[in-house]
Order: C-alpha cells, then structure tokens, then sequence
C-alpha cells in the first residue's frame, strides 16, 4: 500500500526536478503513440469506410476476421514485427529493429483493428437518406466518403480515443520491437517493467501516473475538439 | 474550430518531424545477459565508452540464449554473454569472431534464511540432492540464459535429472532480479550470479529475505565474455566498432574500472581479460 504513496510523491518529483531518463521515455512515448496513431487513422478510416459503407461480397467474413484480429495479443504482433525487420527478416534492409518506428509499425497493427471495426459500426448506422441527398446534389464518389465520414465523426473520434489508449498503454510490442534500450526506444511502458523487475515499484507506479497525465492532456484535447466542431 | 485542427496539426507534425534524440557520432548496438543490465554496469560504463572513444553504446538486456539468438539474426553488433560452452559452440558454427573474456563473479544457491532443507554450507551436488529428497521449493529461470544453464549443469552434475515437472520447481521465465523476488516471496532456494545478488541485497538495504547458503565451488565460477558478431555471417554488422569496443573493455583502465563498480563495499565483478 505505501507504495502508491511513495509512488505518487516520486511522480511529483520527476516531473518537477527534470529527471532526464524520464523526459526522454516521456518523449519516445509521445513520438512513437503519435507515429502509430496517425498512422493508424490514416489506414484505418478508409478501410472502415470501405467495409461498413461499401457492398462487395465477402463483407461479412471480412468484418468477423477484423472483430477478432480486435483480440490480437501484443506480444505476437511483436514477435511479427520482430521476424519481418530482423535484419533476417523480408524488411531487414531497412534496419528497422530497435527503432522508434519499427515500435510504430506494431503499434499500427494492433490499432487498425479498433479503427477499422469501430469506424464500419459507425456508418452502419448513418441514415441511408444521408447517401441519396448527397448524391441528388450531385455529390462524386470522394465527396460522397468525406461527408459521410464528417456526419460519423464523434463515434470516429472515440474510436480513435480508444485505440490511442492500446496504442499508449501497450508494452509487449515496444518491449520485443524496441528491446528498451535507454535514451532511445524505453517508452513509459517498457521503463515501467524494467523498474518493476528491478523491485522499484515506487519508481514503477511514479510512470504509471506520468502515463495517465499524458493520456488525460491527450484526451482533454480531442475533447475540446469535439465540442468545438458540435 | 480551424484553430484546434491547425494547433493539434502542429503538434502532431512537430512529434513526427522532430529527429531523434541522438544524431551525433557512430553507435554500436550490443545485446547483453540481464545480470550486466541489473546491476547498473553497463551505466557506469557506457559514458566512459562514448568519451573514449566517441561511440554511443545502446545495449538491449535479455537473457544469453536470446543475445546470442539476435546475434545469429545480424541484429546486434556485439554481444556480453556468460555461457562459455555455448558461446564456444556459437564461435565454433561462425556466428560469433574475437572472442575474449572480460571478467567473472560467481555462482551462488541462496534460500530462506530458515534453510528448510539444510543444505547450508554443502557442496553443490549434496546441496542439489536434499533440496530434490526434501522436495523444498526452487526457483528456476527456466529462460534459456546463462544462469539458466548453469544451474541446469549443476542438476546434471549431481546426477540427478532437471526436474522439470517436479511440482517444487517453478520456472520463472523471467529476468534474474526478478526470480530473486519471486524466490523471496515463495520461500524458495535458487541460483543466482553473485552481482545480482548484492544488487538484491542493496535494494533491501543490506538486509535481503534470502540468504547465501552455498558458495565457493569451482563449479559456481561464472565468466563473461565479449564476442563481436561475425561479419561473414552479417556483412552489415558494425564490425570495426565491436572490435574498437572489444579492444576497449579488455583495456588495463576499463578492467580497473570493472573491478572498483562496488555496492554495499562488496565487488560485482572481477576482471580478467588476458
């Protein structure tokens, strides 16, 4: 129990003295959860798109593979990525192992899923007459997906809330891709384990809270962004 | 609500253009055995590295089996192991070149401090028996790492069979510090390097749950070795910077420098490069 005190007063205190090894896992998370998201979304909306709003055949079996691949365990994508951009691996060449963005590579993985499945639910429920209006007023086919993806944006939004949320809170693929190394691929997570193995669990629970600060100012901004656009 | 997209557009590009930390200078990419990484060693000589040479050392700690598997992948220049008989092998197959040794601690079984099955101050082999007769619980690795092999000789040598499935045995399969704890926790024998050891001690200041019960038999002896990662193997690997950093550990000053990395007063380990 004492721990969580000793952690929260730890919390305070790296924060407010600089701790460098801190602020530089601080800085890898944000980078590499900002690489994956972006990423994430930029992929993953027009395939959701494609899959909830489009009829081909096939569509359902599709959709079951995307809804289970929501359960894709961390440490297997990891271990994906790690034989695709081991320098034995078919992407070798691009050294990508024990870098910020072969952790991004993972992560997009692990978020497309969320994006994809939750994005297809969303304009599954968009009125049909959205479509016919759009197309009366003489709408092409690309301005067809942007307004109909515009009138879906809150449940994108939170879709997108919640894979940011995987995406920053997930330590296996950062931990097999990454390989923690310090000043360059220790993310919060993976600097989270280290301490916790060495027994440091104040140390560990001080991240954990760093953690939640991070998603918290994360959050806080996606919110005022959703209302300024109501 | 244009200013919000174009503020949050900011910073999300600043996050994704900004270069990372580090662009200065060569860097060598090592992987390393836990025991180095948990003690804070390779802390201590990483900055003296970069200032003597002006190579950036990154080190990723896993177990040896996993090091040396990453090596036999071409993803890490050099490589800080201790299992000599498979790092032998692993030269021997061509993967590994210019291997030295750099400096040993040694092996100890340490347990509760209540020594359930008595095994204080015996040799190994009778050590190993009366924990298996006595069915008093061990904590193993169970990880393929050095230690791991180590103590899976160790059962060998005893002439008993590594019990495997023994319902006293738990295999961990985790980092050394943390079997220490999870031994600590199950009141349970184990097998741990001396340098991990005193960390362990250090962190429960100097007054650890588990204790030494047995020590000093040459078949404890525990010595670590650089190896550069083969470059016929690997063509891409940064040879020339592990032999800099090869020539570099095995240097008179960085060997005095292994030896004087103390905590709680007591020596981790002790160098002896030839």
């Amino acid at each position: 129990m004492e721990y969580l005190w000793q952690g929260l007063f730890q919390a305070l205190e790296l924060l407010v003295s600089g701790d460098g090894q801190t602020f530089s896992a601080i800085w890898v998370t944000l980078r590499v959860s900002t690489m994956s998201i972006t990423g994430t979304l930029l992929i993953g909306i027009p395939l959701g798109f494609v899959l909830g709003y489009q009829s081909f055949p096939g569509k359902k079996g599709l959709r079951l593979i995307v809804d289970t691949l929501l359960s894709f365990p961390t440490v297997v994508i990891g271990l994906l990525v790690y034989a695709m951009v081991s320098r034995q691996g078919p992407l070798g060449d691009f050294g990508l192992l024990f870098t910020v963005p072969g952790i991004a590579i993972g992560q997009i993985i692990l978020g497309l899923p969320i994006i994809i499945a939750l994005t297809a639910s969303a304009l599954e429920h968009i009125d049909e007459r959205l479509r016919h209006t759009l197309l009366t007023l003489g709408a092409d086919k690309r301005q067809v997906m942007l307004s109909t993806v515009w009138e879906a944006r809150y449940p994108i939004l939170a879709a997108a809330v919640t894979a940011y949320g995987r995406i920053v809170s997930e330590v296996g693929i950062s931990m097999m891709v990454g390989g923690n190394i310090k000043w360059h691929t220790r993310t919060i997570t993976t600097a989270i384990a280290l301490e916790t193995n060495k027994g440091q669990f104040g140390m560990g629970i001080a991240l954990g809270l760093v953690l939640l600060a991070i998603a918290f100012a994360v959050n806080l901004l996606l919110h005022v962004l959703g209302q300024k656009t109501g | 609500m244009n200013r919000y997209c174009i503020g949050i557009m900011l910073i999300v590009s600043i996050l994704l253009l900004s270069p990372s930390q580090t662009l200065a200078g060569e860097s060598l990419m090592m992987a390393t055995t836990t025991s180095t990484d948990n003690t804070g060693l390779l802390d201590e000589l990483a900055p003296l590295f970069e200032e003597d040479t002006g190579i950036e050392l990154k080190w990723t700690a896993v177990g040896t089996g996993k090091a040396l598997e990453l090596g036999r992948n071409c993803d890490v220049d050099v490589l800080l192991v201790h299992a000599p008989a498979a790092e032998k092998l692993y030269v021997k197959k061509g993967y590994g070149v210019d291997r030295q040794e750099v400096m040993y601690n040694d092996f100890v079984i340490i347990g509760p401090a209540s020594d359930p099955a008595g095994i204080k101050g015996m040799q190994v082999p009778d050590a190993l028996r009366a924990v298996f007769e006595n069915k008093a619980i061990f904590a193993s690795r169970g990880d393929d790492s050095g230690t791991n092999k180590k103590e899976r000789s160790l059962w060998d040598n005893a002439g008993l069979d590594v019990p495997e499935k023994k319902s006293w045995y738990l295999q961990t399969g985790q980092g050394m510090l943390s079997t220490l704890r999870i031994a600590a926790e199950r009141d349970a024998y184990t097998l741990t390097d001396r340098g991990t050891y005193i960390k362990y001690a250090h962190s429960h200041q100097g007054n650890p749950p588990l204790s030494i019960l047995v020590q000093g038999d040459k078949s404890l002896f525990n010595q670590y070795s650089v190896i550069a990662v083969s470059p016929e193997n690997c063509p891409d690997v940064k040879y020339d910077l592990a032999t800099s950093f090869i020539q570099w550990i095995v240097s008179p000053d960085v060997q005095k420098a292994i030896g004087e990395f103390r905590l709680l007063g007591q020596q981790l380990f002790t160098p002896n490069a030839q």
